[in-house]
C-alpha cells in the first residue's frame, strides 16, 4: 500500500497500479478514452492529464498522463488544478473538431462515453470553424454498424479486436489525421467476439445493428440482470426491453465470470424472444379455436393429468425451478431429462468428476491467469466461446510473469509489454479432431480421432503421476508429445486442463480428469474445466432424473400414457423415428415451451412459457455456479414461467407439497431441502421481500420516458403498473436510486457516467470484483482429504472401417445452439450443412469439395456437400451438430457409406 | 377617506375604457407567435419529416406524455415509426421544443383542443405532422449531420470535406 495525496487529501492505494486506475477506484471523476481496464494503457488520447507535484513545496507541478504514471508512495497530484482542467477541455475540443453533428441520430447517444467525457470536462462549444473530415463506411456484417465519421482515433477497437480477441480482419489504415478503423474491404467481421466493439468503442463508430432495427435509448429501456442462456458458461448479461419486445443485450460485469466482454452468440442471440415462432397463447388442440386463455388451458391439463399416468421430461435450457417443479409434480421416479442419452451420460460424468476430483474447477477469470493450458477434444470457440477468449489471455501469462516482471515493466503498460513479449506465448496444447481457431496460439496441436486424444491424455497423466493408468502401444511421436505436455504442465504454477462434452467421448473427459488430479497429486494448483452442452445442464444433472430413453420405454411398456414436456424439442435429442413413435404412442402430450418446434406440433395442450427475459430462475453453469436471472418485463397475454404453470397445476390437483409453496422463495427453500448439496442457491440473490430504505429496486432509469403515452393508444387511462411478486425489483422507475446488491444490478449508471463504463463505480477496484462480491454462488468445491480414483478406461486404438466413416460432432457458434439459431442476425451467420472428410479419404472415394455425399447413420439417410479437411483423421468425418436442416443423430456414430443409397429429397421443416 | 374616494373614482373611470373582453368564439384572440399551445411536428424546407426520432423531447417531458419509436427508411434516414402525445397529460411547458435538436417539435398558438372524450386527446403522428416548417424556417438537420441519407452522401453536408481517400498518404 502507498499513500498518495489527491488535491491534498491523503489516500491509501495499492502499489503497482497506474494513477488513472487508482483515481477511478477511489471514485474520482477523471476523463479517459484509450485506457480500458482489460487492455491496459497506451497513453494515446492524452485525456487523463493530471498535475503531479514534486513535493509539498512544489506549487507549479507538471502535467502527466495519469494512465501512464505508476503510483509512488507520497505522490502528490491534483485533478482539479485549473491548468490540468483546461488541458483536458482542450483535448476534448480537439477530439471534437471532426466529430459530426450526429448525436440525435446516433445509436450511442445516451450511453456514450464521449458525451459523458465532454460534459465532464466542460467543453461545450466548437471553436473550430473549418470543415469536418468525412469517411465512407463499411458493411461489417449483421451484427455491427459502422459510422467512421464519429471516430476519435483512440485505438481501442483495434487493440481489443487484434490484441485482446485475436481477430485478424479489423485494422487501422491510412496516416496522419486520415486514420481509418475498419476492414481492408467491406465484409463480415470474422471474430466471434466482434460485438464487444460496440461497448469498447467510446463513441458511435461501432454500434449494435440488431438494436438499430428497433432502436431505443438506454434511458428508455426496462432492464434487469440476466444470465446468458446460449452456452454452459453462464455469462452475466443485462437485457433491455421496450414496448413489449426485447431490444438488446449488454454486458453485465462479473469479475469472476465474463468480465467486460461477451461473445456474439450471447449478445445477438436474444432475438429468438421476438421471433415469429414464439408461442404467445396457450393452445388446446381439441378446442376450436385452439388458442385459449390460461384458465381453460389449466383446466384441460388438470383433466388430462387426472385421467392419465403422467411422466415429465425436463430440460437443460429451463431454469432449475422449472425442472424441480416438474420433478415434484410428476414424482421423482417419473422425471426424465430432455437431453440425448450420450449427453446425459457425459453430463453426469462431468458432475461426478467435479465432485470427486481433487482439482478445483476454476472460474473464467482464473483461467485467464493460468500459465499452462491443455485442451482435450473441445473446439472452445464454438462450444464455450468466452472460455476461448480466456485461454487467449492465459497464453500471455507466462511471458508476463517471467519476462515482464524481470524487466520491471508494469503489466498495464500495454504497448511496452507487447513490444517486449513480441509473439512469445505460454504453453498451450490442443488435442482436437479438427482445426480450431485457437490453434494459432498453441505450442503444439494434435489432430486425431477422439480415442487417440483420450490415449494421449491418459499417457500425459501417467507420465505426471505413475499411479494414473498408462497406455499401451502408444507410438513414439505421441509418447514424445505426451512427455512435452507433461513437462510444460509440471513447470507451470497454475495449469488448467480443459475438456468437455462436445466431443461426445467419455474417455476424453476421464483422461482430462486424470491429468488434473495427477497434477494435484504432484502438489500443483491445477484446475479442470469441463464445458457442458447447455446453459443449465449442470443444474439438471444435480437434480437427478432418468434418461430420455427410459421415458420412451415407459410409454411403450404402458407404464405411462401422458407426458409433460418442459422446454424441450425432442427432435433435437433423439432420432426422428423414435420421437415420432413416442409422441404418437402417448395418449396425451402436454408441452410447455416458448418457441414452436416439431415437438409442439404434436402437443395436445401447449402452454405458453416465458422465454428467459420473461421468467425468473436460476441456472447452474459449468463450474457449478448458481446464478439468478430476473424477469425483465411483465408479460402480456397468458405467458408465464414454466415453474408457475406447473405450480398452478400442482395447486389445482392439490399436490401435497406444491400447494404449500406460495412464491419463488418457497421453491428455492424446497429445492435446498430436497437437495442439500445445492445449499446456497437461496442466497444467490436477496429474497423477494428485500427492500432498501423500504423501497424496491427500479428496473427503469430515472430518465425513463413516455410512461403516460406508451399505452395511451389502447386506453388513455393508465393501468396500475405490473407488480413483481418474485423479486425486489419493480417494473417502474420509482424506487431506491443507489447501488443495489451486486446480484441484482438492473443496469450500470452513475451520475455523469451514462455509458457502460460506469461499471467503474460498482467495482471494489477498477477491473476487480463488484462491490459486495461477484454474483453467483459456487456449489461444488473439492473436498479436502478426498482421494480421487483414477479412471482406467483407456480406449483401444481407433481402427477405420471399410465402407464406413466414424462421424464426429462438429459445433458451430452460430447454428448449433437451439435458441440463438432462431435469432435473425445469427441466422445470417449460420453455415450451410456439410460433411467434413479427410482429403485422402475424399481422393479415395473420388469426392471433391462441394460434391454431395450420401451416407446413413442409424438408418437415417443424409446427403450433404463434402468439405475437405486436412486435419480430420482418416476414417472419421465431421458432421455439424444442430444446424437447421440436419437431422439429429447420436454422435459420434458410424455411418455407412453407399453411393447407391436411395435418397429422395425430403421436405425439411425449419422453424 | 380620500383613498376610498380615489378608488371609487378610478373604478368609475373604467366604464369608459376600451373593452378587454372579446366575444370568443365569434371573435378570436390574437396570440403572440411564441405562445405555447398545441404541439405540431414540422417538415424541413425540402418537405421531409424533420423529426429524427432522437427521443430527447420524450426524455425532457416532465409528465412523460410523449412516446415514439425510431425507424429508418432504406437510405438510412431516421424518422419516427409512431409519435404519440397524450394531450390529456401535457402541461404545455415547451421543454420538448427546447430539447428538439431539429426544430421538429414546435408549440403553436392554438389552444382549441377541447374534447368530450379524453381518449380523443391522444394525438398520433398523423394528427401532429403539419405540411410546413412552422416557426423556424430554413433549417434542415440532415444538411449539417454527418450521416449519409438518400440524396445526401458522405461529405455533402454543410462544412464537410469530401470523404477521405484511405489509400492516399498525401497530407
Amino acid at each position: 500500500m502507498a499513500t498518495i495525496y489527491i488535491d491534498n487529501t491523503p489516500f491509501e492505494v495499492p502499489t503497482g497500479k497506474n494513477l488513472l486506475e487508482v483515481c477511478l477506484s477511489l471514485g474520482q471523476d477523471l476523463p479517459y478514452f484509450c485506457w480500458h481496464p482489460a487492455m491496459g494503457s497506451v497513453g494515446a488520447c492524452r485525456q487523463c492529464a493530471v498535475k503531479v507535484y514534486k513535493d509539498e513545496n512544489d506549487t507549479k507541478g507538471k502535467l502527466f498522463m495519469s494512465c501512464m504514471e505508476q503510483v509512488r508512495d507520497g505522490m502528490r497530484i491534483s485533478i482539479v488544478d485549473p491548468e490540468a482542467k483546461e488541458f483536458r477541455a482542450h483535448i476534448i475540443g480537439w477530439l471534437m473538431t471532426n466529430h459530426p453533428h450526429d448525436c440525435a441520430v446516433c445509436d450511442e447517444g445516451g450511453a456514450c462515453h464521449l458525451q459523458d467525457m465532454t460534459v465532464m470536462t466542460g467543453h461545450n462549444y466548437r471553436n473550430y470553424t473549418f470543415d469536418k473530415r468525412t469517411y465512407i463506411n463499411q458493411y461489417l456484417g449483421p451484427f455491427l454498424n459502422h459510422e467512421m465519421n464519429r471516430c476519435i482515433q483512440c485505438y481501442r477497437c483495434v487493440r481489443y479486436y487484434k490484441d485482446y480477441a485475436g481477430g485478424k480482419d479489423l485494422d487501422v489504415f491510412a496516416a496522419h489525421n486520415h486514420l481509418y478503423f475498419g476492414r481492408a474491404e467491406d465484409g463480415v467481421l470474422e471474430s466471434e467476439f466482434s460485438g464487444n466493439l460496440a461497448e469498447v468503442c467510446p463513441t458511435g463508430v461501432f454500434t449494435d445493428k440488431t438494436l438499430k432495427q428497433h432502436y431505443t435509448r438506454k434511458w428508455d429501456l426496462t432492464m434487469a440482470a440476466s444470465v446468458c442462456h446460449h452456452c454452459s458458461l453462464g455469462c452475466n448479461i443485462t437485457a433491455g426491453e421496450r414496448y413489449g419486445t426485447l431490444r438488446n443485450i449488454t454486458n453485465r460485469y462479473n469479475g469472476e465470470v465474463n468480465g467486460y466482454f461477451l461473445c456474439d452468440r450471447g449478445r445477438f442471440g436474444y432475438e429468438h424472444v421476438n421471433s415469429v415462432s414464439r408461442i404467445r397463447k396457450s393452445l388446446v388442440r381439441s378446442n376450436l379455436p385452439e388458442a385459449t386463455d390460461k384458465y381453460t388451458a389449466l383446466q384441460t391439463v388438470v383433466q388430462l393429468m387426472r385421467q392419465g399416468r403422467v411422466i415429465g421430461i425436463g430440460s437443460p435450457r429451463a431454469s432449475l425451478e422449472s425442472n424441480f417443479m416438474l420433478k415434484t409434480l410428476v414424482g421423482e421416479d417419473n422425471f426424465h431429462h430432455g437431453v440425448s442419452d450420450a449427453e446425459h451420460d457425459l453430463t453426469e460424468l462431468s458432475l461426478k468428476i467435479l465432485k470427486e476430483s481433487d482439482a478445483r474447477t476454476p472460474s473464467l477469470r482464473e483461467v485467464e491467469k493460468a500459465d499452462a493450458v491443455f485442451i482435450l477434444g473441445e473446439d472452445l470457440t464454438n462450444t464455450a466461446p468466452m472460455l476461448a477468449l480466456a485461454v487467449r489471455q492465459a497464453v500471455r501469462q507466462e511471458p508476463l510473469l517471467e519476462q515482464v516482471s524481470e524487466a520491471k515493466i508494469p503489466v498495464w503498460q500495454d504497448a511496452a509489454v507487447r513490444e517486449l513479449v513480441q509473439s512469445e506465448k505460454g504453453p498451450l496444447f490442443i488435442a482436437v479432431p479438427t482445426a480450431t481457431k485457437l490453434d494459432e496460439l498453441a505450442t503444439q496441436t494434435y489432430f486425431a480421432d477422439p480415442d487417440a486424444i483420450a490415449r494421449l491424455g491418459f499417457a500425459v497423466a501417467n507420465i505426471i503421476y505413475p499411479e494414473s493408468p498408462g497406455v499401451r502401444g502408444l507410438k513414439n511421436n505421441d509418447l514424445h508429445l505426451a512427455q512435452q505436455i507433461a513437462d510444460a504442465l509440471m513447470k507451470a504454477k497454475n495449469p488448467v486442463i480443459i475438456s468437455g462434452t462436445s466431443s461426445g467421448n467419455e474417455a476424453i473427459v476421464k483422461a482430462a480428469a486424470n491429468i488434473a488430479n495427477a497434477l494435484v497429486a504432484k502438489e500443483k494448483s491445477a484446475g479442470i474445466v469441463l464445458t457442458l452442452p447447455t446453459s443449465n445442464s449442470m443444474g439438471l444433472a444435480m437434480l437427478g432424473g432418468h434418461r430420455l430413453q427410459s421415458a420412451f420405454e415407459a410409454v411403450e411398456n404402458g407404464y405411462a400414457d401422458t407426458v409433460i414436456i418442459v422446454e424441450s424439442d425432442l427432435y433435437r435429442l433423439a432420432s426422428e423415428g423414435a420421437v415420432t413413435n413416442f409422441l404418437k404412442s402417448c395418449k396425451k402430450v402436454i408441452v410447455l415451451d416458448y418457441l414452436h418446434s416439431q415437438t409442439t406440433e404434436h402437443a395436445d395442450v401447449l402452454l405458453a412459457a416465458g422465454a428467459f427475459s420473461e421468467a425468473d430462475g436460476t441456472l447452474i453453469n459449468n463450474e457449478g455456479r448458481a446464478q439468478r436471472f430476473y424477469q425483465v418485463y411483465p408479460t402480456i397475454e397468458d405467458i408465464q414461467e414454466s415453474w408457475r404453470w406447473l405450480g398452478e397445476l400442482g395447486t389445482i390437483v392439490a399436490h401435497d407439497q406444491i400447494s404449500w409453496w406460495h412464491g419463488y422463495d418457497d421453491i428455492l427453500s424446497a429445492i435446498v431441502k430436497e437437495h442439500p448439496e445445492m445449499k446456497g442457491i437461496e442466497m444467490v440473490t436477496p429474497p423477494s421481500d428485500f427492500r432498501i430504505a423500504g423501497q424496491k429496486i427500479p428496473r427503469e432509469p430515472h430518465r425513463f420516458s413516455g410512461r403516460t403515452a406508451m399505452r395511451a393508444n389502447i386506453n388513455v387511462s393508465e393501468p396500475k403498473p405490473a407488480e413483481d411478486p418474485d423479486s425486489p425489483l419493480s417494473y417502474t422507475m420509482e424506487g431506491y436510486r443507489g447501488q443495489p446488491p451486486s446480484a441484482m444490478i438492473p443496469f450500470f449508471w452513475a451520475p455523469g457516467w451514462n455509458s457502460n463504463q460506469s461499471v467503474n463505480k460498482y467495482q471494489q477496484e477498477v477491473g476487480g470484483h463488484l462491490k459486495g462480491g461477484d454474483p453467483g454462488i459456487r456449489l461444488i468445491e473439492p473436498k479436502p482429504e478426498h482421494k480421487f480414483s483414477y479412471s482406467a478406461a483407456v480406449p483401444e486404438k481407433f481402427e477405420p472401417m471399410d465402407g464406413h466413416l466414424f462421424i464426429l460432432p462438429l459445433h458451430h457458434i452460430f447454428g448449433s445452439e437451439e435458441l440463438s439459431a432462431q435469432a435473425a442476425a445469427i441466422q445470417e451467420r449460420i453455415p450451410e450443412p456439410y460433411i467434413a472428410i479427410n482429403t485422402d479419404d475424399a481422393l479415395r472415394m473420388k469426392l471433391d469439395e462441394g460434391q454431395l455425399m450420401p451416407f446413413a447413420i442409424d438408418g437415417n439417410l443424409y446427403q450433404l456437400p463434402v468439405k475437405l479437411s486436412t486435419t480430420i483423421a482418416s476414417g472419421t468425418a465431421g458432421l455439424p451438430v444442430g444446424l437447421p436442416g440436419v437431422k439429429f443423430a447420436e454422435l459420434p456414430a458410424w455411418a455407412i457409406l453407399n453411393r447407391e443409397l436411395q435418397w429422395k429429397p425430403q421436405h425439411q421443416t425449419t422453424f | 377617506m380620500f383613498s376610498l374616494l380615489r378608488s371609487m373614482w378610478l373604478t368609475f373611470l373604467h366604464a369608459f375604457h376600451k373593452r378587454d373582453t372579446i366575444q370568443y368564439p365569434e371573435q378570436k384572440a390574437i396570440l403572440p407567435t411564441r405562445w405555447r399551445g398545441r404541439i405540431v411536428l414540422s417538415r424541413d424546407p425540402d418537405g421531409g419529416e424533420r423529426c429524427v426520432a432522437c427521443n430527447l423531447c420524450a426524455a425532457a417531458c416532465p409528465v412523460d406524455c410523449i412516446s415514439l419509436q425510431a425507424t429508418e427508411d432504406e437510405t438510412g434516414r431516421r424518422y419516427p415509426e409512431f409519435f404519440r402525445i397524450n394531450f390529456s397529460r401535457c402541461i404545455f411547458c415547451g421543454y420538448c421544443e427546447e430539447a428538439c435538436p431539429t426544430y421538429a417539435i414546435q408549440l403553436v398558438p392554438d389552444f382549441e383542443m377541447g374534447e368530450y372524450n379524453r381518449q380523443n386527446l391522444v394525438y398520433e403522428k398523423k394528427d401532429l405532422l403539419i405540411n410546413g416548417q412552422g416557426k423556424y424556417h430554413g433549417y434542415n438537420y440532415y444538411k449539417v449531420a454527418g450521416m449519409a441519407i438518400g440524396g445526401k452522401d458522405k461529405g455533402e453536408a454543410e462544412n464537410e470535406r469530401p470523404p477521405v481517400d484511405v489509400k492516399s498518404l498525401i497530407p
